[in-house]
């Protein structure tokens, strides 16, 4: 399972890279999704996977019996996906409210400030 | 167990919600404003009061012992960073009841200060490094919102870079810790310390390095990561591009000094050399920006580039000499950095433009004005006997002691550059007359009173006397810095901290 997930995150990297290269903001804000995807997908991948093995402690015991799956990295990526949901919310009103001003779609008529 | 450490964190974050729930009052949420931020000062004193007396302060959230609980900790340079915070806190509050519009306090201004403060309060003290990452956010979030409040043309442009990148940073961040929890199942950062040294996988331990590298180096804008700051941070109201200017690339910098000190020490030779080398170019790029640029505003964003460079020198050449100067540097830049904004923002004031050809005059008829630019102006470019001087003094020496000539040669062009910026500011802005094309100048030579003037001028003179200050009596924040580079040299002091206490 390990591998499979790794080739996915490593395309979901690359697709987040190359939406975020693109000159429309729209396709920013994918990229910008497709990537915090990509981070939390990582994330569960590196902490290790453990299948059909619950972190739920038997009735009388003081701990979990054998190996179980780690319930840590579920917790900080829960944590993470909701940041992520509040940010990424925040740039789609950013573009939407910067397509008002700008009235383009092109991230190519947004260098005003860069010079 | 010692509560005085989450204090710092939990007052603002009770004071943004108190802030939020009285939204229709505006006087009430100046005050609280003000009050609030006063008392964050206060707390963070404080704190540094008893790290200082006792050492590293340590507490456990809902006393769950380290390395499985979020941790809360407090060495000398957590302490000071925290302190830095409460005095730009203060200064950008008081500053702020005069100068932010109507409409963006009714936006919520004061709200998102707080977080903002919070945020920056919660990074500096925690000691877990996804704790870390979720503090990072609520920075940003609150950063995010403040930069773009007024909704005008640049600040969208600005913003948009700002998020993009920063965003980026944080899913840089996000990876390396998920990696580092796969390689050691710890991110107490006392405990990854410990279980980092004993994994004999030295290349992947030079990826993460690379990784928490990149990331907090997008922070803190160093070379070549740095082009979301100079788009952005010349935007927003004035008080706020002074309370970022101060403390948000320093939050990244912070984060650097305690990754690179704590954690990733095993190849010193390899990560400090690139870093070392991003120290340089981020100097000389950053000063040779502000060159070119005739805009108040722009010059000392770019400013703030180039001074990052200084810092990260000082965590480059990893001397215990080198750390002082950097601990010192960090704090004398924050203090002068946000007064020549909040300088800046007078001149607007005065003059209804920050571009240097619609300046002049500001000598002639306000020569106390002139002094107050004078000082951090002169101690950022570091002339003596001001803190720049000091600061620079320290970390240069440190080059020559370590005999890095290229690095010693950078810094002191930098230094130069700087004191040219300064005085085409000084010439433009300060000594020629006022330019014929400028209309209003009723609030310059006083015909109309301003009664905003004083809240800008006290925060302003306070943080100058304090740069006179640390230049003439430097012997304290000497000490301080020489006993928190110490702490940073030895993490052993700091791991047992966290450590045994959870031990007990």
């Amino acid at each position: 399972m390990e591998p499979l997930m790794a080739v996915l995150v490593g395309i979901m990297f690359a697709a987040a890279i190359y939406m975020m290269l693109r000159r429309s903001i729209v396709k920013l804000v994918i990229g910008l999704i497709l990537l915090s995807n990509a981070a939390n997908l990582l994330f569960f991948t590196a902490a290790g996977m453990t299948r059909g093995a619950p972190p739920l402690i038997p009735e009388g015991a003081d701990g979990p019996v054998g190996a179980v799956g780690d319930p840590l990295p579920m917790a900080l990526i829960l944590t993470a996906i909701v940041i992520a949901f509040g940010v990424l919310a925040f740039a789609l009103v950013l573009i939407n409210k910067a397509y008002q001003v700008v009235q383009a779609d092109d991230l190519d008529q947004m260098k005003d400030t860069d010079t | 167990m010692s509560l005085q450490v989450a204090i710092p964190v939990l007052l603002p974050l009770l004071l943004g919600a108190v802030s939020l729930a009285v939204h229709r009052h505006l006087t009430v949420q100046r005050w609280l404003g003000v009050l609030g931020t006063g008392a964050l000062l206060a707390s963070t004193l404080w704190l540094l009061h008893t790290v200082w007396h006792e050492g590293v302060v340590v507490m456990h959230m809902g006393d769950w012992k380290a390395p499985f609980g979020i941790t809360l900790v407090a060495d000398l340079l957590g302490a000071i960073m925290a302190v830095l915070t409460g005095i730009m806190g203060f200064a950008t509050a008081v500053y702020s009841t005069a100068t932010t519009p109507r409409g963006h306090e009714h936006y919520g201004h004061w709200p998102l200060l707080h977080l903002l403060l919070a945020g920056v309060a919660g990074a500096f003290l925690t000691g877990d490094v996804f704790n870390l990452y979720v503090w990072f956010e609520v920075m940003l979030v609150a950063s995010f919102a403040l930069l773009i409040l007024g909704g005008e043309r640049a600040q969208m442009e600005g913003a948009i870079k700002y998020v993009t990148l920063n965003l980026l940073s944080s899913m840089i961040f996000l990876s390396a810790v998920g990696i580092t929890y796969g390689l050691v199942g710890t991110l107490n950062m006392a405990d990854m310390a410990v279980k980092l040294a004993e994994v004999d996988q030295p290349g992947l331990v030079t990826v993460l390095a690379a990784m928490y590298m990149v990331s907090f180096g997008i922070k803190a804008g160093a070379f070549p990561l740095f082009f979301w700051l100079p788009a952005s941070y010349h935007t927003p109201p004035i008080a706020i591009s002074a309370l970022f200017a101060g403390l948000l690339t320093k939050v990244g910098v912070y984060a650097l000094y305690r990754v690179f000190t704590l954690i990733f020490t095993q190849d010193v030779g390899y990560t400090h050399e690139i870093l070392l080398w991003a120290a340089g170019f981020t100097m000389i790029t950053g000063v040779l920006g502000a060159a070119y640029h005739y805009e108040v505003r722009r010059i000392l964003s770019f400013h703030i580039i180039s001074q990052i460079g200084y810092m990260i020198m000082g965590l480059a050449l990893f001397t215990p000499l080198a750390l002082i100067g950097g601990v010192f540097y960090i704090a004398h830049h924050i203090i002068v950095k946000t007064n020549l904004f909040l300088v800046a923002g007078v001149a607007y004031r005065m003059l209804g433009s920050y571009e240097l050809r619609d300046l002049g005059g500001l000598y002639k008829h306000r020569p106390f004005l002139g002094l107050l630019f004078a000082v951090p102006a002169l101690s950022l470019a570091g002339l003596p006997p001001l803190s720049g001087f000091i600061a620079k003094l320290i970390v240069i020496w440190a080059g020559v002691e370590q005999a890095s000539w290229g690095i010693v040669f950078v810094a002191l062009l930098t230094g130069l550059l700087t004191l040219y910026s300064m005085t085409k500011i000084w010439q433009e802005a300060f000594w020629h007359g006022v330019p014929e094309h400028v209309q209003d100048t009723s609030v310059l030579t006083g015909e109309r009173r301003d009664p905003g003037l004083w809240a800008m001028y006290l925060p302003i003179a306070g943080l100058a006397l304090l740069t006179l200050f640390i230049g003439l009596y430097a012997q304290p924040l000497y000490e301080l810095a020489e006993a928190s580079a110490k702490q940073l040299l030895d993490p052993q002091v700091y791991i047992d901290a966290v450590l045994e206490e959870g031990a007990q």
